[in-house]
């Protein structure tokens, strides 16, 4: 047995095709992708090497609108950790109270997690329609038409239209995972809880809210990264605009490298955003582990 | 008393509210799927229709070339849960089974694979489809779906490899079976629970997956889906009724998948977050 299971021959047979795709998927491309961001290449021959030039123009001169489509994609990871989670675990915290009809709510929460982005994004296009759109149509019927607005075409509300399908979207995945952990905190600490005399406002956030740090963490790392790559519903709803009021790095990324063919600033933008990916994550899980740590005291 | 059922009365008025918000959407969505432009420019923006007029289904399925972007997506999301459940499969086996040194040092770097977004594959990978002429089919999509499920994948067989009694395989071998035949008999049916959760992910993010779709899929009769769907809204501007009947039919199989086994796809939603 032991002879089958440590031939050379048989793990490199079992380890090459994941290995192979990995490695020319993953692993070469991130190498080329850093490459690239460091030519001038519009994609046709060769590119010239120019060092940090892309990074000095881009970032230095806030050329393509950078630095702003940065700070929007801030804007939708403060109100993604700040407004999706907050109302994702309160969700949680009452279905796991263990409610009539909690696996019918959950369930149904859940439902635009299985859509795709695309069909959501061109939904909510239709939604917020100047004239026959959903949400205009009922503020007429609430009397509120003194608050039509195109959604869409105002540099003061895209970013917000943008945004709430987004949260629409993926608010019930948030609370699931929540649930989940609630689900899984030992029945007898709540019961003990109880029989102290503890409400389920206390019980919630002494007991299970601390209990289940380690997947608060992982939704809040989810919803940073997510937020850091968002492109899907900005690139369908608004590409960015109007007047750029809803660019984020990836659609900058993406306007380079496929409509100008500047593929040498182009790579230094996904260069950008895979490098914030990273950061982000480590630093929350630094965080997060410090938290543990002092709360265990 | 009395308290309790206000705070009750007050829960369920919230979690409806709720409801409604998250469904609501979504039937409207149908509702105007078979409405023609008269009746919703007419003023019944969100009423039932007042006749079904299932034929916007008929014309964004044929005009719309909705049942070709279908196909597409279709044989895309089949390959692509192939190559991920078996070569995730075999990884995982030779991580968590096979005696080697560099064991948790392979399995750290599929890991890190969780944490790279596809934004970095995309320009590379499109300078080398166009080098060697692939731009356009089925496979240009294929690899890079399977590299970007298999990271977690290999973390859920691996996980799940682990708690496999090892005196199967052992006496397997003794009978003089070689390692493909127990590995495709023995080690592959057992590892029939995570093959669900693995292709349960894996299907609903293919089926929906739209960045790279939209950059290596240039010609019409190629696009999936979530890229049709973009041309199609293109070409029929203004008529809502088939491109709300498309926007259904695109979002049918997965929704489909989610009411006949939602406890199932709540536990691979669950299983499968795993911080990136």
């Amino acid at each position: 047995m032991n002879r089958i299971l440590s031939s050379k021959k048989n793990i490199l047979v079992f380890m090459l095709p994941a290995s192979l795709i990995f490695l020319s998927v993953m692993i070469i491309p991130i190498v080329a992708t850093t490459y690239y961001s460091t030519l001038d290449w519009d994609g046709i021959g060769r590119g010239t090497f120019v060092g940090l030039e892309n990074y000095f123009k881009i970032m230095g001169k806030n050329a393509y609108n950078f630095w702003p489509s940065v700070g929007h994609s801030f804007i939708v990871l403060l109100l993604s950790v700040l407004v999706q989670e907050p109302i994702a675990m309160v969700l949680a915290l009452i279905l796991g109270k263990g409610i009539k009809g909690e696996s019918f709510f959950r369930t149904t929460f859940f439902i635009p997690m299985v859509v795709s982005t695309v069909v959501i994004a061109q939904l909510f296009i239709k939604v917020y329609h100047p004239q026959y759109g959903l949400l205009n149509v009922f503020l007429d019927t609430l009397g509120l038409d003194f608050l039509r607005q195109e959604w869409l075409a105002d540099k003061g509300t895209a970013l917000w239209a943008v945004f709430i399908p987004l949260i629409w979207q993926y608010i019930g995945y948030h609370m699931l995972l929540y649930y989940g952990a609630i689900k899984s905190v030992s029945t007898e600490v709540v019961e003990a809880a109880k029989i102290d005399g503890a409400n389920y406002f206390q019980i919630s956030t002494r007991i299970l809210i601390p209990l289940i740090t380690p997947v608060i963490e992982t939704c809040v790392v989810i919803a940073v990264v997510g937020s850091l790559k968002t492109f899907d519903f900005v690139y369908i709803m608004t590409n960015g605009g109007p007047l750029g009021a809803t660019d984020v790095p990836s659609t900058v990324m993406y306007d380079l490298l496929i409509k100008r063919n500047l593929y040498g600033q182009g790579s230094m933008v996904a260069v950008f955003i895979v490098a914030e990916c990273l950061l982000f994550t480590v630093v929350l899980q630094t965080v997060f582990k410090k938290l543990r740590n002092t709360g265990g005291e | 008393m009395k308290k309790r059922t206000l705070t009750n009365t007050l829960t369920y008025a919230f979690l409806l509210i709720f409801t409604v918000i998250q469904v609501y959407p979504l039937f409207w969505l149908f509702t105007f799927s078979l409405k023609n432009n008269d009746e919703i420019f007419g003023g019944n923006v969100a009423g039932l229709p007042a006749h079904w007029l299932w034929g916007n289904y008929g014309k964004a399925w044929v005009d719309g070339n909705v049942g070709r972007y279908f196909i597409n997506t279709l044989v895309v999301t089949l390959l692509t849960i192939g190559g991920t459940v078996v070569f995730a499969a075999m990884a995982g086996y030779a991580i968590s089974r096979m005696k080697w040194k560099f064991q948790r040092t392979a399995l750290t770097i599929f890991l890190l694979g969780l944490m790279i977004p596809i934004h970095a594959a995309l320009l590379p990978l499109f300078v080398a489809y166009v080098k060697i002429k692939i731009l356009n089919t089925y496979i240009c999509l294929v690899i890079p779906y399977i590299a970007f499920a298999l990271p977690l994948a290999i973390y859920i067989y691996v996980g799940f490899t682990e708690g496999i009694p090892k005196e199967m395989e052992e006496s397997a071998f003794l009978d003089g079976c070689n390692i493909y035949r127990c590995f495709f008999r023995i080690i592959l049916p057992l590892l029939k629970p995570v093959f669900a959760t693995v292709t349960i992910l894996t299907f609903i993010n293919t089926w929906n997956e739209f960045m790279l779709a939209s950059i290596f899929m240039t010609k019409s009769e190629m696009k999936t889906l979530t890229v049709g769907i973009q041309e199609m809204v293109g070409q029929f501007t203004t008529s809502w009724g088939p491109i709300g009947a498309a926007l259904v039919m695109a979002s049918i199989p997965t929704l489909f998948m989610y009411i006949v086994m939602s406890k199932e796809v709540q536990k691979s939603f669950i299983t499968g977050a795993v911080k990136g």
